[in-house]
């Protein structure tokens, strides 16, 4: 069928995209690329995993940038404390990003809508103003780590062009985890909850234990996110898990299309594009961002995912 | 810890209680109401201080100053309305947060390109500067006892409004039952209008009334409305009861809790790690309260809704 | 007499001042077909909800299966072997058929914490739920949207998902509702090939098929029960006939 071809040929084409853009870079001699193509696949990890709660849950998170923060601050709390080897950071940046969302997430899926919004961004608050009184960690400036961690001992992150492959890899593995989490039994009983709770509750499943499982995978995969970016700056700061950061990641799966895995990815490099063009000719873009923001909420739903799939439609006939 | 710095911080807290009391009316009565998420509520606020600080340098009154940026703070608000928010009362959640976000990024660079990046600062009137004397050694600043007083009329005025009017009574209604008022032959929208206009002001006249206290800078909105969405979910969404003693509540403790925090903590642990775990433990204690009360009452304390 | 699989004991329950279940005391006995009627408002469905735990009752028990389940969760209970039909179609409009059944398979098909393997795919999930789908008529449409259906075959399937939790006792809350005639026969029919196999309690405002089906009649108004006995006894019941048949049944 022509919509699986599609699924299959999607993907190829976003992660072969990836894959050429440091030889691109190395062509152009413009090794900018580089570091903003890592950028790129640092937050679209996190936006497949905020995708994987809205897009297929319809928990609307807004605290998720909070994930991302304390991934980062693993890392640079450790390095602080002279402990810079992944092996270490790694497995700390996702059990402390996983524990905070299953702390969060008991009290936060007991509420619904728009409640669940505004508690989720008042964690996220939370998280952001602990870190902004972590005055032995830099407090409001933030914290800069003294070099990129270490794998076993070996300075593996350290060239760019290879930690741009470490990057995609990590971003492989996570979109290739949701697609499974998606279509597993688990998957159907969380995608199931968002279509119908009452229904699935009187088939015998537990909505709620479903939802907190995926509440806390989100997490994690956030606090990889964070891992990441912590590396990939060298820097942590408070600003990571600003309320803005938050609502730029929904931005960006709703850019690509809610419940697309594909659309996580795309609507990241489409926001990350946008900005950092936009921001070139004048340092007030986002006089110019915040009503584009306005008319894509008002008109173009199903983001860019399902706009090229309307205009394939408009094609065909 | 005093009596006297108690007493003071008491003061404070009540401040930052009315304050956001004044903007969590609005967001509870636009989110009761119209089922409407307004992100952009925090810079109607800030809009309110800017537009006090610029007619208060057209006119050099106050008074002047305050009477023209509420009615300017209405009309931007009700343009708004009109020009975006309408368009989305009957949508998702996540469009709403999307397209109000929108809004929030355009006027907080909005007013650093009109206004600069620079905080700006508008004089005490007056007839209220200086300080009045409590009790013994506490001189405490009449403007903020000003702010006060009339947070806490305000709070009366509208709590009147909403009881004993007919459109506080379509109000109630509709935080209960929206569709059941539609039914009943009243034009919702303009009643959606008037809530939100009604709103609008509420928050832009906190503004006002805290931009001689508070440094007037783009971004001054957003923090406040994370602490009015707090006291929404604590109160119960819809709820001005419920908004009233919840503001009140994340008011004191936060200002106390700050103040007070590491002495606290010092009578059980020793005097650095005090000092290190009080301020983010501070910072934490109105987020840990709301959790607490949304763990007991997931709709919180006074829910209008009566799901 | 045989233990009865479900027994209502004294239920009460009311919203504000407007009491809806007034002292209901119900049984249903192994392998029968306990039919609830009543005029609309009579508080069926409200009676259907808190057995299937959906609302609390105020005051009363519900016994299940030997346990008391009168605070239990509607999963918990789903577990025990309660399903339950919707009268108001309740199932995932964007899931295929085959999926929507498949999932009552999966309920009970084991833990659904299993985050690898494509769901869709497993044989184990989807024979049960084509077999349970064939059994109603639906056994062509079963990768169709659930969404896309007829209105009579969402009836169906609701009757399909039900089938798949192979349940040990089965509510339906106005199976028939909104179906037309030829559909209201054919699910008649499907009802009466599964009568016996589980006990089963049925609220109907089609007479013609309660009557068909049923083994025992209660009837419900005001949220009381007003009679309760086999369908002979029910329908010569004066009180009945005063209050509910007379007018329906002209």
């Amino acid at each position: 069928m022509a919509g699986r071809a599609a699924g299959r040929l999607l993907p190829l084409l976003i992660f072969a995209a990836f894959a050429a853009t440091p030889l691109v870079a190395a062509a152009t001699g413009d090794s900018f690329i580089v570091s903003l193509g890592i950028r790129v696949m640092i937050f679209a990890i996190a936006a497949l995993a905020l995708d994987l709660l809205v897009g297929y849950g319809a928990l609307v998170s807004f605290g998720h940038a909070a994930f991302i923060g304390l991934g980062a601050y693993a890392v640079g709390i450790l390095s602080a404390h002279g402990i810079a080897d992944a092996l270490v950071a790694l497995p700390v940046a996702l059990a402390v990003s996983g524990l905070f969302a299953l702390a969060t997430g008991i009290v936060c899926l007991r509420t619904k809508g728009v409640y669940f919004i505004m508690i989720t961004l008042a964690f996220g608050q939370m998280a952001f103003f602990t870190a902004s009184s972590l005055a032995p960690y830099g407090g409001d400036d933030g914290l800069t780590i003294r070099a990129r961690s270490l794998v076993a001992g070996f300075p593996l992150f350290a060239d760019d062009r290879a930690f741009f492959y470490v990057v995609l890899g990590f971003l492989l593995a996570t979109y290739l985890a949701c697609r499974a989490v998606v279509a597993s039994r688990f998957g159907r009983v969380f995608r199931g909850s968002r279509e119908n709770a009452v229904r699935m509750a009187t088939l015998g499943f537990n909505v709620y234990r479903f939802q907190l499982a995926a509440y806390v995978i989100a997490g994690v995969i956030g606090g990889l996110s964070g891992f990441l970016l912590a590396n990939a700056t060298e820097f942590v700061s408070p600003a990571y898990m600003s309320w803005q950061r938050s609502g730029e990641l929904l931005i960006m799966i709703i850019f690509g299309g809610l419940g697309s895995l594909d659309g996580a990815i795309i609507g990241t490099a489409a926001f990350l594009l946008l900005e950092q063009w936009l921001s070139g000719f004048t340092e007030h873009w986002k006089v110019i961002f915040g009503p584009l923001l306005v008319l894509v909420a008002v008109f173009a739903r199903g983001g860019i995912v399902g706009l090229a799939g309307r205009l394939k439609e408009l094609i065909r006939g | 810890m005093s009596t006297t710095l108690l007493v003071v911080q008491i003061l404070n807290g009540l401040q930052l209680g009315v304050l956001l009391f004044l903007i969590a009316a609005g967001l509870t009565l636009v989110f009761g109401v119209m089922d409407f998420i307004n992100l952009a509520h925090g810079v109607q606020y800030m809009l309110g201080a800017y537009l006090a600080v610029m007619f208060y340098g057209l006119t050099g009154s106050f008074l002047a100053g305050l009477v023209l940026a509420l009615l300017a703070a209405l009309a931007f608000g009700l343009l708004l309305e009109f020009a975006v928010f309408r368009h989305l009362y009957d949508r998702d959640h996540l469009d709403q947060v999307i397209a109000t976000f929108g809004v929030i990024l355009f006027l907080n660079q909005g007013v650093k390109l009109v206004w600069g990046a620079a905080p700006l600062t508008l004089p005490i009137p007056e007839l209220f500067s200086g300080s009045v004397r409590l009790m013994d050694g506490l001189l405490y600043p009449v403007w903020r006892l000003v702010v006060i007083a009339s947070g806490l009329v305000a709070g009366v005025l509208l709590y009147g409004l909403v009881a004993h009017t007919r459109v506080g009574m379509l109000v109630r209604a509709g935080a209960t039952d929206a569709p059941m008022v539609s039914a009943l032959g009243v034009d919702i929208r303009r009643l959606f209008m008037i809530v939100f206009g009604f709103g609008t002001m509420l928050a832009g006249f906190a503004g006002i009334m805290v931009a001689p206290i508070l440094s007037v800078e783009p971004g001054m909105g957003d923090t406040i409305l994370i602490l009015a969405f707090v006291v929404i979910v604590i109160g119960g969404i819809g709820s001005i009861r419920g908004a009233f003693l919840a503001a009140l509540i994340v008011g004191l403790v936060d200002t106390l809790g700050r103040s007070f925090i590491v002495d606290i903590l010092r009578l059980v642990m020793a005097p650095s790690p005090a000092r290190t775990v009080g301020p983010a433990l501070a910072s934490m204690l109105i987020y840990l309260l709301m959790a607490l009360v949304l763990y007991v009452r997931p709709t919180g304390l006074f829910p209008a809704k009566g799901r | 007499m045989a233990e009865p699989v479900l027994r209502l004991e004294a239920l009460r329950k009311s919203f504000g001042g407007l009491t809806v279940t007034d002292d209901v005391t119900l049984e249903v006995l192994p392998g029968e077909l306990h039919a609830v009627i009543g005029p609309n408002g009579a508080g069926k469905t409200t009676l259907i909800n808190q057995v299937s735990g959906l609302l609390t009752p105020d005051a009363g028990r519900i016994r299940f299966a030997g346990r008391d389940i009168t605070r239990l969760t509607p999963d918990a209970r789903a577990m025990l072997g309660l399903a339950r039909s919707f009268q108001i179609t309740s199932i995932l409009p964007g899931f295929s058929v085959r999926e929507n059944v498949a999932l009552a398979v999966q309920a009970r098909a084991g833990s659904s914490f299993r985050f690898l393997g494509r769901a869709a795919d497993e044989p184990v999930l989807n024979e049960p739920a084509l077999a349970a789908l064939a059994e109603v008529g639906l056994a062509a449409r079963a990768e169709a949207p659930a969404g896309t259906l007829s209105h009579g075959e969402k009836r169906a399937l609701e009757l399909a998902i039900a089938l798949a939790m192979e349940p040990k006792l089965l509510l339906l809350d106005e199976p028939m509702a909104g179906a037309g005639r030829e559909e209201t026969e054919r699910l008649v029919a499907v009802l009466r090939r599964l009568k016996g196999r589980f006990p089963m309690v049925l609220v109907e405002h089609d007479m013609t098929a309660v009557f068909a089906l049923a083994d025992r009649i209660s009837v419900l108004i005001y949220g009381r029960v007003l009679a309760s006995g086999a369908p002979e006894a029910v329908r010569n019941d004066p009180q009945v006939v005063a209050a509910y048949l007379g007018e329906e049944m002209e």
